[in-house]
């Protein structure tokens, strides 16, 4: 067995508050280097809060943080001279052109110019703009300014990069291009760290994971460790219509693992969605609608705080 | 094999040893990067301004005065050279009302920037140095341009004339960045910045004894001069330009205030760009 590698990055009892609101209310967790780690969890969890802690420009009110064995609170330039950030909404530099955002950006970290300008080149090609380097910012779609953005942030080759909602507000063909292009980056060994309310992107490309909600973590481990741990391995969902949903459900007894009532549809949990669907429908009930699917991040979820993470 | 001799740690300690001492002139290089987009209008005002406001005010009134008091009707010297040095104030408020206003206003709101080179190893401090060291240079460029045409048109009998492209520049940043320290307070934008050009900039210039003496104004009135950054400016650099009669103390006040509301604002916005940008 190898050794464990030492964390990158170790959160410990971290709080941060705004007056008397705890955003973020006693978390603890690791990143080991190389690992894609996410925090899931619906808006207003504490996410950003925390990846604004990590990324070492938000002091924390109290509890450890430590960022490649430094204190953000003594070592901020330190620590961000080695970090990748793609904040939530974009804010590259509509007064600069596309490559040009690119050097600037690699210029703050103190790198030559010749050094910068060449890395802007195979960024543009990693970001599938080339062809985009003398275009204005404005004029790029949401997908690319979110690539260029990623790029932006490779520019200083970090060893951790924070993504905050990276795909958040993308049409799916954008959000696929994007995953890919992350999960290059994984494979090539960039330690990831991203914050998402969309189970599939946390699917897609987490190690390991975090529920959190209301500032404090409900569960960690692999996606389907927390699968297998939280829910069933299927899920039938049916529909009787708005008004019926609930009168329906107090009929269901004994039929599956586990009921959920929504307003529009009862989640069924079950290690067999079928054989629950024909037990329903010998009771003499019989649903508008059915489907039976594999479990989700979305069900841990619903498990652990009674909620829906999107809303 | 792992090519990292060095720890994550050793990385970061060398990695931000330039940032720490150079971030400043990152961002000055980001904002002269910015100015090249609008270099035209830089140029244009840069030339054009000294050129129209001397030919008008000192050449075109200059005449209307000299015919009704004498060529050397204003302080012993004639209207064209006791305007001169105050033009040349005015240019270099001008520019810092523009460079420490919008700028800033973009970078903490609009294109939140500010918050990205933060992101990097930048600190906020360093975005607020980086401000004002381009803001430097584009005065000097833009009050060397004025100085030039002052001497074209023989606006500037004394050699210590010189002297006042460097109190212009420091009037200029005296009241910028005393507006900056404001202006980076400003999270909800009601169009504050055009309320500060129309309320603060027009009355300022035309109260601080730029075309007529402070002392020709009701008493009741002097007050603005006194506390205008533009008065204390403009009445130093006439004493360079064409030695204007000026008791010892109060140049001594002049350079004081001038040179106190430059730190002062300097480093007041510096805490206020700590403290908006560390959420």
């Amino acid at each position: 067995m190898a050794t464990v590698p030492a964390p990158v990055i170790t959160a410990t009892n971290l709080v941060k508050k705004y007056k008397d609101f705890a955003a973020v209310d006693g978390i603890s967790f690791e990143v080991a280097p190389g690992e894609s780690f996410g925090l899931l969890g619906p808006n207003g969890a504490g996410k950003s809060t925390t990846m604004r802690m990590v990324g070492a420009v938000s002091t924390r009110t109290s509890g450890d943080l430590s960022v490649l064995d430094l204190d953000p609170n003594q070592f901020g330039p330190e620590i961000r001279s080695q970090l990748g950030v793609v904040p939530q909404s974009d804010n590259l530099d509509a007064e600069l052109r596309v490559r040009d955002n690119l050097i600037v950006y690699g210029r703050y970290f103190g790198l030559p110019i010749g050094r910068v300008k060449a890395r802007a080149d195979e960024l543009l090609a990693f970001a599938q703009l080339e062809d985009k380097a003398k275009s204005k910012v404005d004029d790029l779609s949401g997908g690319m300014k979110r690539r260029l953005t990623i790029a932006r942030a490779l520019i200083n080759d970090p060893r951790i990069l924070l993504l905050d909602e990276p795909t958040t507000g993308l049409d799916p063909q954008a959000r696929h291009i994007l995953w890919d292009r992350l999960f290059r980056l994984k494979e090539q060994g960039t330690t990831l760290v991203l914050t998402t309310h969309y189970m599939d992107e946390a699917e897609q490309l987490c190690d390991r994971l975090v529920v959190v909600d209301k500032g404090t973590i409900m569960a960690e481990g692999s996606p389907a460790a927390l699968i297998r741990e939280y829910s069933s391995r299927e899920v039938l969902e049916v529909r009787f219509g708005s008004e019926k949903n609930a009168e329906v459900a107090g009929r269901l007894e004994g039929i599956g693992e586990r009921v959920e009532v929504l307003p529009d549809r009862i989640l069924v949990y079950s290690d067999n969605g079928e054989a629950e669907l024909v037990r329903i429908t010998e009771r003499g009930l019989h649903p508008i609608t059915s489907l039976v699917r594999r479990s989700s991040l979305e069900d841990v979820f619903l498990r652990l705080t009674g909620r829906s993470l999107i809303e | 094999m792992s090519q990292h001799t060095l720890s994550g740690a050793e990385h970061a300690l060398s990695g931000a040893v330039r940032p720490r001492r150079f971030g400043g002139w990152y961002v000055a290089e980001h904002r002269f990067r910015v100015m090249r987009s609008y270099l035209q209008t830089v140029a244009v005002t840069g030339i054009g301004n000294p050129f129209l406001y001397l030919f008008t005010m000192g050449v075109g009134l200059g005449s209307l005065v000299s015919q009704n008091l004498g060529p050397d009707a204003v302080n012993g010297v004639s209207y064209l050279q006791f305007v001169a040095p105050a033009l040349l104030c005015s240019a270099a408020v001008t520019v810092t009302a523009e460079e420490f206003t919008y700028p800033v206003l973009l970078g903490f709101k609009w294109n939140p920037t500010f918050y990205a080179m933060n992101a990097a190893p930048i600190a906020p401090g360093q975005i607020i140095d980086g401000i004002v060291y381009s803001v430097i240079v584009r005065l000097f460029a833009t009050c060397g341009i004025y100085y030039v045409f002052m001497v074209f048109f023989g606006a500037v009998p004394s050699g210590w004339g010189v002297v006042s492209i460097l109190v212009a520049m420091l009037t200029g940043l005296a009241f910028g960045t005393m507006v900056m320290t404001y202006v980076a307070t400003i999270e909800q934008d009601t169009g504050q910045v055009a309320m500060l050009m129309r309320f603060v900039l027009l009355p300022m210039t035309l109260f601080s004894g730029t075309f007529f003496p402070l002392g020709s104004m009701p008493w009741f009135l002097q007050w603005i001069g006194w506390i205008s950054p533009l008065w204390h400016g403009t009445e130093l650099s006439r004493v360079f330009a064409y030695g204007a009669s000026e008791p010892a103390w109060l140049i001594v006040v002049h350079v004081l205030y001038l040179g106190a509301l430059f730190v002062v604002g300097w480093l007041w916005s510096r805490r206020i760009a700590a403290r908006r940008l560390n959420k």
